[in-house]
């Protein structure tokens, strides 16, 4: 009732009561803002820190020398620290690849897209299959390269083709085309 | 728990009173560090550095379980995972390293404030003996967290520490050697040591938190003391803990916090060791070998004993190195005086001051290159520190006559205020007349 009284006669003006913003409580709200800024900021370092460090992004390129694949075969390399299929299609791969339609397609993409102008044969992908992260089999000889004559996925049995596009099973995606270029014929760069 | 006109915890909001019902953790946090906790109203500055230590000990698990994250326990991986991968490669991995290196020094800076504190108001005294005791407990646990996290970067420094430190062991007659041979898994510090120190160094701060909180507890049985060391009368005489002593803390927090900022950032390496630097080699001591600085005193009194006595004389030095830290636990039956605070008690004092700088010679001592006259001055002011409190403190207490105390906090507070707020004419104002004329 007394601050009633109070403010009745005027906004207050003196240290203490009143409904009006008093001088303490700016100086209460400016003091433990900063403070809390101070506080939030602390936490970027506690944060970045577990971003990759330098010496892990150091590894974002790897050359690969791929003059040793005949055609029909494929190799199993890293980049960072993730397995890369490299594979040398045969020409009957490429027709069988080109002969889909892409309305058949969960994520519908042409092997001309999936690889390098003049480089056809070459199909390069992350052998991480897109479900949950598993290697598929199939780059390796005699391994299950599955009904699509791609790779197999042993985890939950996602099949990929020829040009590593998802055909059956529960994976959303085709095998990711990482980004890289052809050096020399026989020499790539990822990454 | 402590007075009774301390204010009752009481929920407003229907979530906390459903909360408080089933488990009461904010009815706990608002008796030990809220509203709930009445404190003396005349705490100085030196009340403080409780706080500031826990603060410290925050800051130490905080960036220490972080840089656990990229460290390798290994002897060939250790020095290049701190000075290289940690220092150069780790997103603001510099930072954290050096805010854990610095903030362990400035934990022992607190913390020593804070023992000293102790020392002048008898914080040692009935009936916070068990509070002082627990606090020794967690000066001994600081001391081996800190030799071990020193180790960890297996630098020149780190190794040669290691060594020396567990060299100590092997002083006992008979077990010594085995003890020591045990303690490092080998003959000399390598693999087995380092990891089982990472363990340990991990480990420790958690229990160290954990003993705070017995400190704390036995603390608030009492309630905290005051610079005129009498014993809270009424209500009069207390302040809640919060707002008052959060804000006092908080401010006080932020300047301490500024200076540590400072060193962090501008002078990292400045309370370090070059030699550190240096990857550990098992077949090469450094030249001057010295522990970190908060390590000087007890160095010094390890370094005093040069002549054989009945005991052989490394183990006089480790004995008493030890001695002079487990003899602290008697202090509240080596001081008798009823008077607490070192303000009423003139000799004392004096005395006390004598400790002071008796220390610092200690750490001067410890931390500088020894010849013939550090060594007896070493050895002197070893002495010193045990006559300080098997001689001259028990005598002190029986002899000394104290000033007259105050009768009460309130009295020792408003010491002439109530007659300058007296009309004017009627008495004379101590000072500030003019001010106090309007």
């Amino acid at each position: 009732m007394a601050t009633k009284a109070q403010s009745a006669e005027g906004p207050a003006t003196t240290d203490s009561g009143g409904e009006g913003v008093r001088r303490r409580d700016f100086l209460n709200v400016a003091a433990v803002s900063f403070a809390g800024v101070g506080a939030v900021a602390t936490l970027g370092p506690l944060i970045v820190q577990m971003s990759p460090s330098a010496d892990v992004l150091a590894q974002a390129t790897t050359e690969i020398d791929i003059s040793k694949i005949q055609a029909g075969q494929g190799i199993k390399t890293q980049w960072r620290k993730q397995p890369v299929f490299v594979r040398n299609l045969t020409p009957k791969e490429i027709a069988a690849a080109d002969a889909v339609q892409l309305s058949d397609l969960r994520d519908p993409e042409t092997l001309a897209q999936r690889t390098k102008p003049g480089h056809k044969n070459w199909l390069i992908t992350l052998g991480v299959c897109t479900h949950l992260g598993c290697v598929p089999l199939g780059i390796g000889d005699g391994e299950n390269k599955g009904p699509y004559g791609g790779y197999f996925c042993p985890c939950h049995g996602s099949m990929y083709d020829t040009a590593a596009r998802i055909r059956q099973g529960p994976a959303p995606k085709n095998l990711m085309v990482p980004d890289y270029e052809f050096l020399s014929p026989t020499t790539v760069q990822i990454g | 728990m402590s007075f009774s006109w301390a204010r009752p915890y009481e929920p407003k909001h229907p979530v906390m009173k459903w909360l408080d019902e089933r488990l009461p953790l904010p009815r706990l946090a608002y008796g030990a560090v809220g509203g709930g906790y009445p404190v003396p109203r005349n705490l100085n500055y030196f009340w403080n550095f409780g706080v500031l230590a826990g603060i410290f000990l925050t800051i130490q698990i905080v960036t220490g379980i972080v840089l656990a994250m990229h460290y390798f326990a290994t002897t060939d991986g250790a020095f290049n995972s701190v000075n290289g991968l940690i220092m150069r490669d780790v997103n603001a991995g510099w930072l954290l390293r050096y805010a854990h290196m610095n903030g362990a020094s400035f934990f022992f800076i607190v913390t020593y404030i804070h023992i000293f504190r102790g020392l002048y108001y008898g914080s040692y005294k009935a009936p916070r003996e068990l509070v002082w005791m627990l606090g020794l407990v967690i000066y001994l646990l600081m001391m081996a967290t800190a030799f071990m996290g020193y180790v960890l970067p297996w630098g020149q420094m780190s190794y040669w520490g290691a060594q020396v430190i567990t060299g100590f062991f092997s002083a006992f007659p008979l077990i010594g050697e085995p003890l020591r041979v045990w303690l490092l898994g080998g003959y000399a510090p390598d693999e087995a040591a380092l990891t089982r120190f990472f363990s340990l160094h991990y480990l420790l701060p958690f229990v160290i938190a954990g003993v705070v909180i017995l400190h704390i507890w036995a603390l608030h049985i009492p309630g905290s003391g005051n610079p005129t060391g009498v014993d809270v009368k009424d209500e009069r005489d207390t302040l809640p803990f919060h707002p008052f002593y959060t804000a006092k803390d908080g401010w006080f927090a932020a300047t301490v916090l500024l200076v540590y900022a400072l060193v962090t950032y501008f002078a990292p390496d400045y309370l370090g060791h070059p030699d550190n630097y240096i990857p550990a080699n098992p077949l090469a001591t450094p030249a001057h070998i010295v522990p970190e600085w908060y390590f000087w005193p007890f160095y010094a009194i390890l370094r005093s004993f040069t002549i054989d006595f009945i005991l052989p004389a490394k183990l006089w030095g480790v004995l008493a190195m030890f001695g002079s830290i487990l003899l602290l636990f008697f202090l509240p039956w080596l001081d008798k005086s009823p008077v607490r605070s070192g303000s009423y008690r003139p000799v004392f004092k004096r005395f006390f001051w004598l400790l002071v700088i008796d220390v610092l010679i200690l750490g001067y001592v410890g931390g500088a290159p020894l010849n013939w006259w550090r060594t007896a001055l070493g050895q002197f002011a070893s002495a010193y520190f045990f006559v300080h409190f098997l001689v001259i403190l028990p005598l002190v207490s029986a002899f000394e006559t104290p000033d007259p105390l105050p009768s009460s906090i309130t009295d020792s507070v408003l010491h002439g205020e109530e007659a300058e707020a007296a009309p004017a004419g009627q008495t004379r104002p101590r000072r500030g007349a003019t001010a106090t004329a309007g």
